[in-house]
Order: C-alpha cells, then structure tokens, then sequence
C-alpha cells in the first residue's frame, strides 16, 4: 500500500560534510519549514474527513448539537448511525444495505466487460497487421473528448424507444423493468469507458518485445492464442491498473445511475441514495455521516490496498501520454 | 431489520446473467477466432490431398487472413462505441437545434437562449470561474506538496492522507465539505468546523453555501481538495525522473532549494505539469455531481454540466440542455487541440 519509495537521497550527506555552519543551520531551517507546511496541508487534507468519520459514530443528539471535536473530551460511542442507515425500518432512514447491493451488480460488470473488450482492442491495434489501423486507433482515441453529457439524451431514447431508421425497426425498444435495468448501465458504462481503456491498454500492450510476439508467430500460434497465454499475463498489472479506475469511476458514478438506472430501490446505487439523502434530509446528520461511509469504505479499501497498481496506470495514462 | 436477502434475489440473479452474457461474448468470441481457422486450415489440407491425388491445378494459397481477425478482436468495441458515443453525439448536435421536444427546428434558438437568459450567463460564468481556478489551485498544492515531501521521512504516508479523496465519490465529498460548512444559529454550538473556527475568531456563523459569489469558491474547495492528490502523484512521478547528475550539479554549484526549484524543477517537469492541469480541466468542466449534492445549482452556483442534466432530464428541455452539451464540447475541444499539439512538439523534441 505504498507509493513508490525513493532510496533516501544520496546527496543530503554528501554536501552536509562540505558546505559551512551557517548554511547546514540555514539547511535544517529550511527543511524544517518544509516539514511544517507539509504536516499542515496533509492535516487540512484529513480533517475534513476525519471529522466525518468520528461524526458517523457519535449518538444523534450529540452530534446535532456539538461540535464532532468535543468527541474527544467527551467520548460517547455508538453503532446506531450505522444500525439505522444500513437497515433502518422507516423511509427515511436510507435502508443503504440494499443500495449497497446495488452498487456492487452495477459495478462487477461494468468492469470486466470494458477491461475485456479493451483488451482485444488493444491488441488487435497493436500487433495485427490491417489497412487503417492507425485511423481507426486515432478515431477511438479521439473519442476521450467527447464528454459523456454529448451521449446522455439520444442513448436514453434508444434504450426507450429502440432504432427506427423510415419506419424500419432496426432494433426494437429495450423495455425493461425492475433488475432488468442494470443492463443499461452496464451498457452504457461500458460505452464510455472504452475510449480511455483502449488508449491506456494500448500503451502497455504495443510495448512488449517484438520479438516475443514474432517468435510465437513462427511458432504457428493464432492471434486469439497469443492474446490468451502471451499477452493477457505479460499486461496483468496494465489490466489491473485500469480495472481498478474503472472500479472507483463506476462506484462513485452519479450522473450516468441517475439516468439509466433511475432512482428506483430496486436498481440505484448508493451514490444516487446518497445525494437524495442529501438533498431530502440534509440536516440529519447522523444519517449522512453513516450513510458516506458505507459508501466510501469499499473503493477506500480498494484504493489503499490496490494503490500500486493505480498509481502505475495513472503515469501511464497522463505523463508518457 | 428491513435486509430480507430474498428482495435481493432478482438482482443477483441479474448479476449472474451479466456473469454469463461476459463468459459467453468473451469465451465465445475467443473461441471461435481459434476455432473456425482451425477449421479452414484443415479442410485446406485436406483439399491438398485431394488435389495431389487427382492430379488437379493446387488451387492458390491464400495470405493468411490478418484483417479478419482484426475485425473480430475490434468488433465489440467499434460496435460499442459507435452506439454509445458517435451516434448519440451527432444526434445530440442535432437535437441541440431543434425544440424541447425535440420535434421542430428552431435553428439556433438554444444557443441564442444560452446566451441572453440571465441564468445561464451566470452559469456560464461559474463555469468559467471554476475551470480556471481549479486546475491553477489544484495543480499549485499539488506541485507544492510533492517538492515538500519529496525524500521526506514517511513519503509514502504522506503522500497517501493527499491521495485519499481521489478515491471518495464526489457525492461523498460533497457531505464531508457540507459538513464542515454546516451552519447552527448564533446562539447555538456551532458543528460545523468553519464556522467554529469563525466563532472562536470572534466572528458571526454564517450560512456559507447561501451566499453568492463565495459558495461556488466554498464548493471550488472540495473539487480542489479531491483533484490535488492527483496532480501530486504525477507531478512526484516526473520530478523523481529528474536526472540525478543534474540535480548534483546544481547543488554543487550552491543554488539555494528555491533557485533550484524554479530553473532546475519546474522546467523538467513542465509537460507533466502541462499534462496535469489539462486532465483537471477537462474533469472540472464536467463537474456535475459536487453542485448537484452541495446545492443543487440554487444560490448561483449551478455550472454547465448540472444545468445540462436540469434541462434535458428535469425539465423535458431537450433542445436546451442539447445545447449545453454541446457548448460543453466545444469548450473542452480547444483544450484537447493545446495538448496534442504540446505532446507532438515534445515528441519532435524528444
């Protein structure tokens, strides 16, 4: 759960034996201020959270009328919070567990598809040999630009009413209820997630030894049997990377649940809840508390155990761009 | 309790089709990629055989067939992408010019809207407050905490307490900020950390997320807050890059850490800089969630990207928030063009 940790600087002792008094004093000085305002942007960077976070388990009354500061003067603990937003009996208690599964059938696939769909993708723009490849590798990657607002209206209406070209029903309406909906939001997840996973994968995939790839071809290996046994393990951490962006992205999606899995119980996530809460009950803070930590704590757990992975696909998707 | 894990049955059981749907295209398609060649090669050779028995011209050997399976592996992803992004954007180009109901066409009424409302100039405005202010900031506490810790004791700690928000929902966010900026009367104990701090400053609380212009800056903060993690990470990744021997070189010739700073660092690192502060710039123009959750776009905060969803989903509007959409694309479109062409001048560079 580490960044990457650099050896300690050689240079600090090297130039300490030489340089004067007064500028190893000036030095220490600086380094000291230094770690000064380092400790104070990290402590405003954590307090706000912190502070929700011991909010979240301070009893209703104490938490409506003091500060979540006095915690610490005067501890008093509870579950409660957390008892009713998960499983609470009244409508507006937030009834979160259910969100909760919600949240995890949105994501699971709105994962694996775009990863494997990307992948071949990918491979298939880097090491197959075909008229037009670069055009059709500019187009996708083009396609990042296009923000997700561009898309919104005409896809929810090809979900309703389906592709009509003259009167010619191309594809008929999808009309589904109930669970059924999570289909659209895998689909459209999935859309647009594939411009930037094609991009990113490509960056990992079109990198690995050309000679690798040629030596299984003289060997009499298939492109779909090189991609399963060659490249597939060889990009794992590239998959992983991305995997856990698109993991974070569709769990902490708002706008795209709002449209295509509506705010109904059966199918919005959590985020969606969440912000209904917000908006209905903004002064029962006991609730809202709880209630973002339920959120929070799995893509928390994803990211602080994953952080590795993430942080590579991050470098590679914006400096070697 | 109200978890009756049997209401969840439905889902799960739709969970497990998408399970199957994924195995099947995926397997599928990779199965049959291997197979049908197989296939062929087969029926070639024993086509050879036949040939050689009866004395028949060999009929030509065909090239292997590259293109073919291009189209497969690209297949599910043009489809895709052509569903899910090209049409409905040319369709929204095209809705953005006619009327609510997207029935008849008003020619450029939307955008002549867009521009003499009240409101939307306000929105247009904030919008612009925010995509100029967010990335500087952003980019700027970034770049300084990443010079700070940078060889520090406890780096990667540190680094992580930065990193954290990126990983909370901007919904999550939001709540955390509302409540550091919640607002109890005078007479009250304040809950709120602001205001606390205001209060025992000897000032008055104050209802920070009603007032205009200071609420969009209030709400600036948490997207700030959220993206500096971010632009330290890959700004921390391209100062490490930094050649050592310049570095030593530099210090060898007695440069003071802020002479060192702005011509040995900040120059290397500038096209990561360049890098960070677009990729911000193009996620703020998008920002939807963080006003909707915080204020809902009232008091004068509302940005494009929200008054978008209003108008195409609230309001019926289809034409208007069409409009926005598009206006939202050609607004990131200039930013896009900047940072090919910086990529292509590093690369010619390079």
């Amino acid at each position: 759960m580490t960044t990457t940790t650099p050896p300690v600087a050689a240079g600090a002792q090297d130039t300490s034996g030489t340089s004067t008094r007064a500028s190893r004093v000036r030095k220490r000085l600086n380094s000291r201020t230094a770690t000064v305002v380092a400790i104070v942007i990290a402590v405003v960077w954590t307090i706000p959270t912190f502070g929700l976070f011991v909010s979240s388990f301070r009893p209703e009354p104490q938490l409506k009328t003091t500060g979540w500061w006095t915690f610490f003067r005067d501890p008093q603990f509870t579950l409660q919070n957390y008892q009713d937003v998960l499983f609470g009996q009244a409508s507006g208690s937030g009834q979160l567990a259910n969100y909760f599964v919600n949240s995890l059938v949105i994501t699971v696939p709105s994962v694996l598809f775009p990863l494997a769909f990307a992948a071949l993708a990918a491979y298939a723009l880097a090491w197959i040999n075909f008229r037009g490849r670069d055009w059709v590798y500019i187009g996708i990657f083009a396609l990042q630009i296009v923000p997700l607002q561009m898309a919104l209206v005409p896809l929810l209406s090809f979900f309703s009413r389906g592709v009509s070209v003259g009167g010619v029903t191309l594809m008929p309406a999808w009309n589904l209820d109930g669970a059924q909906n999570f289909a659209q939001v895998w689909f459209a997840h999935t859309c647009f997630a594939l411009p930037f996973a094609v991009f990113l994968l490509h960056n990992f995939i079109s990198q690995l030894p050309k000679d690798l790839m040629e030596a299984a071809r003289v060997d009499g290996a298939t492109h779909p049997r090189i991609f399963r046994t060659i490249v597939l393990p060889l990009v794992a951490p590239a998959l992983a990377a991305f995997g856990i962006f698109q993991f974070l992205w569709v769990w902490n999606d708002l706008l795209v649940a709002l449209i295509f899995a509506g705010g109904s119980e059966v199918t919005a996530p959590l985020t969606v809840r969440l912000a209904e809460l917000a908006g209905t009950r903004g002064n029962e803070w006991q609730r809202l508390t709880a209630g973002a930590f339920v959120s929070i704590v799995v893509p928390l757990i994803v990211f602080l155990s994953l952080q590795r992975y993430f942080v590579r696909g991050l470098l590679a998707g914006s400096v070697k761009g | 309790m109200n978890f009756d894990f049997a209401d969840q049955a439905p889902k799960l059981m739709m969970l497990l089709w998408g399970l199957v749907a994924f195995a099947v295209v995926v397997g599928g398609l990779l199965v049959l990629l291997d197979a049908v060649p197989a296939f062929f090669a087969r029926r070639r050779e024993a086509q050879l055989v036949a040939a050689a028995g009866g004395g028949v011209p060999l009929p030509r050997r065909t090239k292997p067939r590259e293109g073919l399976f291009a189209l497969f592996f690209l297949l599910p992803t043009v489809l895709l992408l052509m569903i899910g992004l090209v049409v409905p954007a040319i369709r929204t180009t095209l809705l953005s010019f006619m009327d609510g109901g997207s029935q008849n066409w008003v020619g450029l009424d939307n955008y002549r809207w867009m521009f003499a409302e009240d409101a939307i100039v306000r929105v247009l405005i904030n919008t612009l407050v925010w995509v100029t202010l967010v990335p500087l900031v952003a980019t700027a506490m970034g770049l300084l905490y990443a010079v700070l810790v940078d060889k520090a004791r406890m780096e990667a700690l540190a680094k992580s307490l930065i990193f954290m928000p990126m990983a909370i929902s901007f919904v999550g966010a939001a709540i955390i900020w509302r409540f550091v900026y919640a607002y109890r009367g005078e007479d009250q104990e304040q809950i709120g950390l602001l205001n606390q701090i205001v209060v025992s400053l000897g000032g008055e609380p104050r209802q920070w997320l009603l007032d205009s212009p200071l609420n969009t800056l209030l709400l600036i903060v948490i997207m700030v807050w959220i993206q500096a993690g971010f632009a330290m990470v890959v700004l921390s990744a391209a100062i490490k890059s930094i050649p050592a021997d310049i570095v030593e070189a530099a210090r060898l010739d007695g440069v003071t850490p802020w002479q060192m700073f702005r011509q040995i660092t900040v120059p290397s690192i500038r096209p990561a800089m360049i890098v960070v502060v677009v990729t911000i710039s193009i996620a703020t123009l998008k920002v939807f969630d963080i006003v909707r959750t915080t204020t809902n776009g009232n008091y004068d905060t509302s940005v494009i990207a929200n008054e978008m969803y209003n108008q195409a989903f609230r309001y019926g509007q289809n034409g208007q928030g069409s409009a926005l959409a598009v206006f939202l694309f050609v607004l990131v479109l200039p930013i896009v063009i900047f940072q090919i062409r910086n990529l292509r001048q590093q690369r010619r560079e390079g």
